[in-house]
């Protein structure tokens, strides 16, 4: 009896191994080596705008994966859900770079064969194998979009139109002022200061020593009763300033454009001291139950006409420069708006999110760790 | 087979409690296992830690959940805020709810008290959501309110997302929890006390501060198990009505949860909840409002 067992859990564990990597196994390092038929279904987290019908529906016509998203509004979030359910119950994360680490290093993603997705060779240089998405040579995840996060103001209520991320820190707008419920949120803080009080040193907004921290910590601390409120979503924001609650504030293009749409008097800018942005990085479920539509939507998400779709919905730059002239097909002057095929210096500019570690990067291990960003932000809140 | 039927009937009748035993086994099973397993489940997780960078759960016992809870006053604050509010709430409804239940107790007529009774109840019947949505629409700075103030000559209130605009609404949703126990420990108190107080000469006031109050005390105290739990255990009111300082616990512990992924400390957060409400649920006994459940 028992060696009939054994063998059947042999045989069972055999097929296993077997259907697993149906993707097609490929020559080693556990990559497949072509994209195999779809499974039917694809569960994505996403970040909202990041999975629209206009893309999504021709996607499942083409490939017959139904695409279920789940939106989230922070990268914290993005991480939470991607680990609920043992892993497997999400196949892709839209993640940022300061998502995109922690889910390397946790395990909770696998490394993807960019050699299977012919558009991520057109990309621009600095988003092939950025650090946030490519550790060791090995690529976690396609990158997908990126940009900066930006100064809105209502037109008719903030005049003269602001210049300056000051504008958030401003006693005048008093109970106006709304800015994103995430302890990335510091990091604005700390680029801010790092142009207004230079004598802090500040060289990077996510690397921190205590006394850097402090001062960011404290600048939000004076912040904290001009707010109206800490948005959590962009429906949240987008709320607030159309009823006029909220007049200037943080937010991202896309709230900037739905507002817009609404014929809302907004205008969005990136201020003087520049900005923090994201960079984000489609990456696969180490535990994904729909490895082959995953691929195909990596592959379809990159192609340029769907890249300057989301880049003008969004309002976000593609990775793939292909897109520019579709864009301005789109949307006339959107390559532009959006920075399409931008100069590396204008790449440069941007600080893009990533995940804050002790170690600062110059050697010395006394930079403030993620944790300490998260409890300093929900005791800002209290 | 007839009579192995009887002899069973007759067993359950010999032994009334096997029949107690058979009835309750399922659901007392059920609560055992769903709610106080998922109670230690719970208390036990809260002396574990997860890593700061990966958020995975590490078995280590300690108190440190605990240690941060006691020593950061912004911790400290929201427990306070938390029932601070779920006190003031619990209170509001008291004083709303107890002139509305003895009307329609002691005054209303049979067709008018059924009006009453679908009023507080038609409330409840559409989504908790939606009626918190519509207070945000009541209260916004271009909202309904103000429009009425603005057009009686009054100036405008900034209601909107502040604390204010919490305590507001989770009285209102919260009401009908209050007025039915209310109701019913007042329609319970015979008619021949009030007047045998009367033909002893109490005046209407001394009536109803001696007979009428002390009879109706534990309709008001079982309600307010009801509003005072309900507020202590919300987070979506203060998520939705709140503004930049309206968290409660639960907005902490849905955060640590669901953002942040540390359940331990979300488990050591959500047990202060619990034992305020054990305190609570002491003094309630003793002031019987089980009685007038």
């Amino acid at each position: 009896m028992i060696r009939i067992k054994r063998a059947h859990v042999l045989i069972a564990a055999l097929a296993a191994a077997l259907c697993v990597p149906a993707a097609g196994v490929g020559a080693g390092n556990g990559l497949p080596s072509k994209i195999g038929k779809g499974e039917g279904q694809l569960n994505l987290v996403a970040w909202v705008g990041y999975a629209q019908p206009q893309w999504v529906k021709p996607f499942t016509k083409a490939t017959g994966c139904a695409v279920h998203s789940k939106y989230a509004g922070s990268s914290d979030e993005m991480v939470t859900l991607m680990r609920s359910g043992g892993g497997s119950q999400y196949d892709m994360v839209s993640a940022s770079g300061d998502a995109s680490l922690r889910l390397i290093y946790g395990g909770d993603v696998q490394p993807v064969n960019v050699k299977l997705i012919p558009d991520w060779k057109r990309f621009i240089p600095q988003l092939k194998s950025p650090s946030h998405n490519t550790v060791k040579g090995q690529h976690y995840g396609v990158s997908l979009q990126w940009g900066p996060n930006t100064l809105l103001y209502n037109t008719k209520k903030v005049k003269p139109a602001p210049k300056s991320w000051s504008a958030i820190y401003d006693s005048k707008y008093k109970g106006k002022i709304t800015v994103p419920d995430n302890p990335i949120q510091i990091a604005d803080a700390a680029l801010y200061l790092s142009k207004s009080q230079p004598s802090l040193g500040i060289k990077d907004p996510y690397e921190l020593n205590q006394k850097q921290f402090d001062a960011a910590v404290a600048l939000l601390k004076k912040q904290r009763p001009l707010i109206k409120k800490y948005w959590a979503t962009a429906a949240d924001q987008i709320d607030l300033f159309k009823n006029g609650e909220a007049v200037v504030g943080a937010t991202w293009p896309y709230q900037t454009n739905t507002l817009r749409a609404a014929k809302v008097p907004v205008k969005d800018l990136i201020p003087r001291e520049g900005a923090t942005g994201w960079a984000d990085t489609w990456m696969l479920s180490a535990k994904a139950k729909h490895p082959n539509c995953a691929y195909m939507w990596l592959k379809w998400i990159s192609t340029p006409k769907v890249q300057a779709q989301q880049a003008i919905y969004f309002g976000e730059t593609p990775a793939n420069p292909l897109a520019c002239p579709i864009m301005d097909q789109l949307a006339k002057g959107s390559a532009a708006q959006y920075h399409c095929g931008a100069s590396a210096a204008y790449f440069r500019s941007i600080k893009f999110w990533k995940t804050p570690v002790a170690d600062c990067g110059n050697g010395s291990k006394d930079c403030m760790d993620y944790t300490k960003w998260q409890q300093a932000w929900t005791q800002l809140k209290g | 087979m007839r009579a192995a039927r009887l002899r069973t009937s007759g067993f359950f009748w010999r032994h009334r409690w096997a029949k107690a035993l058979l009835l309750l086994a399922p659901p007392l099973l059920a609560f055992a296992l769903v709610y106080l397993a998922a109670l230690v489940a719970l208390f036990v997780s809260s002396f574990w830690t997860v890593d700061p960078f990966t958020t995975e759960l590490k078995h280590i016992w300690n108190i440190d959940n605990y240690r941060t809870l006691w020593q950061s006053s912004a911790y400290r604050s929201i427990a306070l805020r938390t029932i601070g509010i779920a006190a003031a709430v619990t209170l509001t409804d008291a004083v709303l709810a107890f002139p509305f239940g003895y009307f329609m107790a002691r005054i209303a007529s049979g067709r008018s008290r059924t009006f009453l009774f679908i009023a507080v109840l038609l409330p409840l019947w559409s989504s908790y959501l939606i009626r918190v949505y519509i207070w945000r629409l009541i209260l916004n700075q271009d909202g309904v309110l103000n429009w009425f103030l603005g057009s009686v000559g009054l100036p405008p209130v900034h209601l909107a997302y502040t604390n204010w605009a919490v305590w507001i609404v989770f009285s209102y949703v919260w009401l009908p929890f209050m007025i039915l126990p209310v109701f019913g420990a007042l329609e319970r108190i015979p008619h021949s006390y009030i007047e045998a107080s009367r033909d002893l000469g109490a005046s209407g006031w001394s009536t109803f501060r001696r007979v009428v109050l002390p009879l109706a005390l534990p309709g008001v105290v079982a309600g307010s198990i009801f509003t005072f739990a309900l507020t202590l255990g919300d987070y979506v009111t203060p998520l939705l009505a709140g503004g930049a300082g309206s968290q409660f616990i639960g907005n902490v512990v849905y955060e640590s949860v669901g953002i942040s992924n540390n359940v331990p400390f979300a488990a050591a957060f959500a047990a202060v909840p619990l034992a305020v409400m054990a305190v609570y649920l002491t003094i309630a006994r003793r002031l019987g409002a089980f009685e007038a459940l």
